[in-house]
């Protein structure tokens, strides 16, 4: 497929690549992608948009067999009118298209789960459990002394965390530049968090399994109960106990944690201890915590959703009504209890888990998929093919993704709206 | 086609139409002079008897934007129980369930503008923008159907602001910067939060009060009141300056709400949910009424305005920018929960469950305080109707509180159900007033509409936008405010007999005073060294609202 720029490079862009939405790219060339202030992350997934492997990016087909975008929609909204309660699941869009997703699934009764929930579950569980106390990125920018990262690196998902939060001299308060601690982040991890003259981040612990009771420790610290023994999860109690000291003396603590790096069951609980050590910090210091998300567009829809039907996801709706259940209705059980399964992907080629359900995919033009579904339909890269707007993993700022080139894939949106109208 | 309402009992303040039986021609959504003899009157809906008022406008409601999306998120239990509630009204509690209030604190946006409509509102303002979280406060208004919407951004806590004001940058820097937020954030008014307080509460100071100083900025939350209500005065914007005090919810914090009014110096401010603000601390709880040095002070002041904030009792959610008071009173979260945030050096937010209890002597007082307030402010255009939604109640209760400020006996017998401790502590009994329906009209439409700055919204008059509800005159207030016979939206039919028969799309209200737009040079370098998104992000534009053809940006001019 051509790339057809909306307009002249150079084009400033925001990267919907991951959650920071970092919108200071500017696009200098599409082939090979050159960005200016790109990283990682942004680099591949302008890569994957604008070079295509897939000749017939733009044409839809039904069981593998190309056809046109009417009769794809046409074949999709069949197996929706003949589904009692069909699955909507992967849900990596912006705004705009799960806008349109929630009105589809209250017109056809739909369950909706979006493919990263088991680990947003796990934070929203907290949240639900007792709330906690959060902060946004220029805030850490401007405020934090000292970060604590818990079992993440935060590089790795977040790649320009770092260079434009923390070693960025420019901040408004006088602050030294934060002091990068790491807790229980693995060995080969740890040099994200090196600061540019090669200094390595305070790294306690490497063993991401035994943050659990490493946190439970450092509550127990704070509060100045003593601790048995001479190590908790291999960590010598004096370097715990240090740690305690350094975030009690810092001015504004950040405490980083990622619940898709938790790979312990209960996860949500490992999550509370970290809030129950930022809310006792904060009886006589100021602390505050950032969730990293996931991407693929999860806080977005997450908010979206909370708005249209007075949940976030994983919900559903029943004859109109919305309803929550963030352990029922996750996709892995709901392949088990729905009829069809409608899977959306626009940012990233992601294939839909195996079913044998009727199934519909609609997503990213150069969707390689593991099994044929009954229809498949690509639609345009948002922030690369439409405007749309996304929010950023803090989920206070909004930002508008920008349209960048011209060809005929339509948007999810467009998509949704004319399979709704099949409906009714 | 012309649209008749014939001989209605009109309510029309701004004109002084108390109870005339008059008609009412539509023609383009627009009230028109009656047409002459030969136009040919499409539809006639004959209102012998019935009650006519402009739609009522909420001036302050927590409609848009992330604080009511976090408690939708913190709370799904609530809105599951809520469901339940609704079928069953059994809570033992003294009032306030009845078939009219679904208590339904966090609606979706959706079921927002459903449930304003079908009481006869046509409008409701956001009282709480924070200007980096603008987007999405529109976006959550773009999907409420049925009422027009706008909203006040919040500064004062903003660092961008307090640094002109350390740096003592004249006023006309200050202005062209206050005018600069309401284009970006597409807002109708300027709002402060605990000025001062919720930046200090990021320094780790716990309170501020109006003369003490914000420890890194060294300005006082006076100076903040005073630079920002002269911004908005020499702007010429209708709507004054929006004031959530310092101190809210604390006992004795009616000092600083006094204090408040003495700093804005005769300008016109704008005190909100002034309930929370009117404590004292006599009685051997140390919590007691300050409604009445509220109330003098007010009617002394005649530049001063303020809504109530009325409690209600019953589970709902307190959503707040005020970040340092909520942290404060987590402790008093029901269920315990709290989202408390720290926001891009320019904001804050507090989100916590509460259930306000009749038996509680606090609750049950507040609750008192605020009824005292309403009856013992004189002049009804300077007083609004307001629960705070959902803080101290959900909007929904309206019809139940206007009964409540109509009804005595009614008030009374409520009353006479409070914790007794807090009986003895109020003197509302003594308070014979009852609202008549003049005096409705004027606080809920025709004094909402002058004090926002609404050219053609809040009145019946000819060139009036034709927002209209007509309800049957019926001694139960609660009922009769709850169900209307119709509302009429831009002159079309949307509600009959309390249920939603057409769907529209409303507009966004703003006011967007001239500035000087060389006040963009500073904020792009600020935004690109200390901001982590660009100053061309931060700013919405008219198409963004304009969205899929559904939603209109309308510029009130004063």
């Amino acid at each position: 497929m051509k790339n057809n720029l909306n307009s002249p490079l150079p084009i400033s862009v925001t990267c919907p690549a991951c959650g920071m939405l970092c919108d200071d790219l500017t696009l200098t060339n599409t082939a090979p992608v050159v960005i200016k202030n790109g990283c990682s992350k942004s680099i591949k997934f302008f890569e994957q948009s604008f070079n295509l492997s897939n000749a017939n990016a733009c044409t839809p087909s039904i069981s593998g067999k190309p056809t046109d975008l009417t009769t794809a929609i046409k074949a999709a909204a069949e197996i929706l009118a003949k589904s009692r309660a069909p699955l909507i699941a992967g849900l990596g869009t912006e705004v705009q298209g799960m806008r349109a997703i929630m009105r589809l699934a209250a017109k056809s009764n739909a369950t909706l789960d979006h493919m990263h929930s088991e680990s947003t579950v796990r934070n929203t569980l907290t949240m639900q459990n007792g709330g906690w106390l959060t902060t946004t990125l220029s805030e850490i920018k401007n405020r934090a002394d000292v970060i604590l990262a818990i079992g993440t690196d935060i590089g790795s998902s977040h790649p320009r965390f770092f260079e434009k939060l923390v070693w960025d001299s420019a901040s408004l308060f006088n602050k030294p530049t934060p002091e990068v601690i790491y807790l229980g982040v693995p060995e080969e991890k740890a040099s994200s968090g090196s600061s540019p003259d090669g200094k390595q981040a305070n790294a306690i612990g490497n063993d991401p399994s035994k943050v659990p009771e490493i946190i439970n420790a450092l509550n127990a610290l704070l509060i100045n109960k003593k601790i048995k023994g001479e190590t908790i999860g291999g960590v010598p109690v004096a370097t715990l106990q240090a740690l305690v000291e350094k975030l009690k003396a810092a001015q504004y603590a950040v405490i980083v944690w990622s619940a898709s790096s938790f790979k312990f069951s209960h996860a949500e609980l490992a999550i509370q201890s970290i809030v129950q050590l930022i809310n006792q910090l904060n009886e006589t210091t100021r602390a505050a915590g950032l969730p990293l998300n996931s991407g693929d567009g999860d806080s977005s829809v997450n908010n979206t959703s909370a708005w249209l039907s007075g949940y976030p996801t994983r919900n559903r709706f029943v004859n109109g009504k919305p309803e929550y259940d963030n352990y029922h209705f996750s996709t892995q059980k709901q392949l088990q209890n729905s009829d069809a399964l409608l899977w959306v992907s626009t940012f990233n080629s992601v294939s839909p888990p195996p079913t044998t359900l009727p199934s519909i995919v609609i997503g990213h033009p150069d969707t390689k998929l593991d099994s044929t579904p009954d229809v498949f339909i690509p639609v345009g890269i948002p922030g690369v093919d439409h405007a749309g707007l996304m929010f950023r993993m803090d989920s206070s700022i909004t930002l508008p993704l920008k349209k960048l080139r011209n060809n005929e894939l339509p948007n999810l949106s467009e998509v949704i709206n004319r399979i709704e109208a099949e409906l009714a | 086609m012309i649209t008749l309402l014939k001989n209605g009992k009109l309510y029309d303040p701004a004109h002084n139409k108390n109870g005339v039986v008059e008609d009412i021609y539509i023609y383009q959504g627009r009230i028109v002079p009656k047409p002459l003899d030969h136009a040919k009157i499409t539809q006639t809906y004959d209102l012998t008897g019935k009650v006519v008022m402009a739609g009522a406008i909420d001036m302050h409601s927590h409609i848009g934007g992330g604080k009511v999306n976090i408690a939708r998120m913190m709370l799904p239990e609530y809105q599951q129980k809520q469901m339940q509630e609704i079928k069953t009204l059994s809570e033992p509690e003294a009032h306030i369930c009845t078939p009219y209030c679904s208590h339904h604190a966090t609606p979706t946006a959706t079921d927002t503008g459903f449930r304003y409509i079908e009481m006869g509102y046509t409008a409701a303002f956001e009282p709480a923008i924070s200007p980096i979280n603008a987007r999405q406060a529109h976006l959550e208004m773009g999907d409420t159907p049925m009422i027009d919407k706008g909203g006040y951004a919040m500064l004062g806590n903003d660092d961008y602001f307090l640094r002109m004001l350390t740096a003592k940058k004249d006023q006309k820097a200050i202005n062209d910067y206050v005018a600069w937020t309401l284009h970006a954030t597409q807002a109708i008014g300027i709002k402060v939060v605990n000025p001062g307080g919720i930046s200090a509460f990021k320094f780790n100071q716990r309170r501020l009060n109006l003369d003490e100083n914000h420890q890194h900025y060294q300005v006082s939350p006076r100076e903040v009141l005073q630079s920002l209500s002269r911004a908005v005065h020499e702007l010429g914007i209708a709507k004054p300056l929006h004031v959530h005090c310092n101190n809210l919810g604390a006992a004795g914090n009616f000092e600083t709400t006094l204090n408040t009014m003495g700093a804005s110096n005769g300008l016109p401010m704008h005190l909100t949910h002034i309930q929370f603000h009117s404590y004292g601390t006599e009685g051997d709880k140390k919590f007691s009424s300050a409604a009445a040095q509220i109330s003098e002070a007010i009617n002394k002041n005649k530049n001063i305005t303020a809504d109530v904030g009325q409690i209600l009792f019953n589970q709902t959610v307190t959503a707040s920018g005020d970040s340092m008071m909520q942290h404060l009173n987590a402790k008093h979260a029901n269920p315990k929960k709290s989202v408390i945030m720290d926001m891009e050096c320019d904001a804050g937010c507090g989100v916590l469950p509460f259930k306000y209890r009749d038996q509680n002597y606090v609750n049950a007082l507040q609750w008192a305080i605020g009824l005292e307030i309403f009856l013992s402010v004189e002049d009804p255009w300077r007083i609004f109707l307001t629960t705070d939604h959902p803080n101290g109640a959900p909007f929904t209760s309206y019809p139940h509180l206007i009964r409540l400020l109509m009804d005595k006996s009614f008030r009374n017998e409520a009353f006479a159900k409070l914790n007794l401790d807090a009986q003895s502590m109020s003197n509302l009994t003594s308070l014979d007033r009852e609202y008549s329906l003049y005096d409705i009209a004027i606080m809920t439409r025709a004094g909402a509409s002058k004090l926002i700055g609404l050219n053609d919204r809040g009145h019946l008059g000819i060139g009036a936008n034709a927002d209209i509800t007509v309800y049957t005159d019926q001694e139960n207030r609660e009922a009769m405010f709850a169900k209307p016979d119709y509302v009429f939206k831009n002159g079309e039919l949307v509600v009959k007999n309390g249920t939603v028969v057409k769907v529209v799309w409303g507009a966004t209200h703003t006011a967007k005073p001239a500035f000087d737009i060389g006040v963009e040079k500073d904020l792009k370098d600020y935004f690109d060294r200390y901001q982590t998104i660009s100053l061309d992000n931060f700013k919405i534009s008219d198409a963004e609202i304009f969205d899929d053809g559904r939603g209109s940006v309308v510029v009130n001019k004063n």
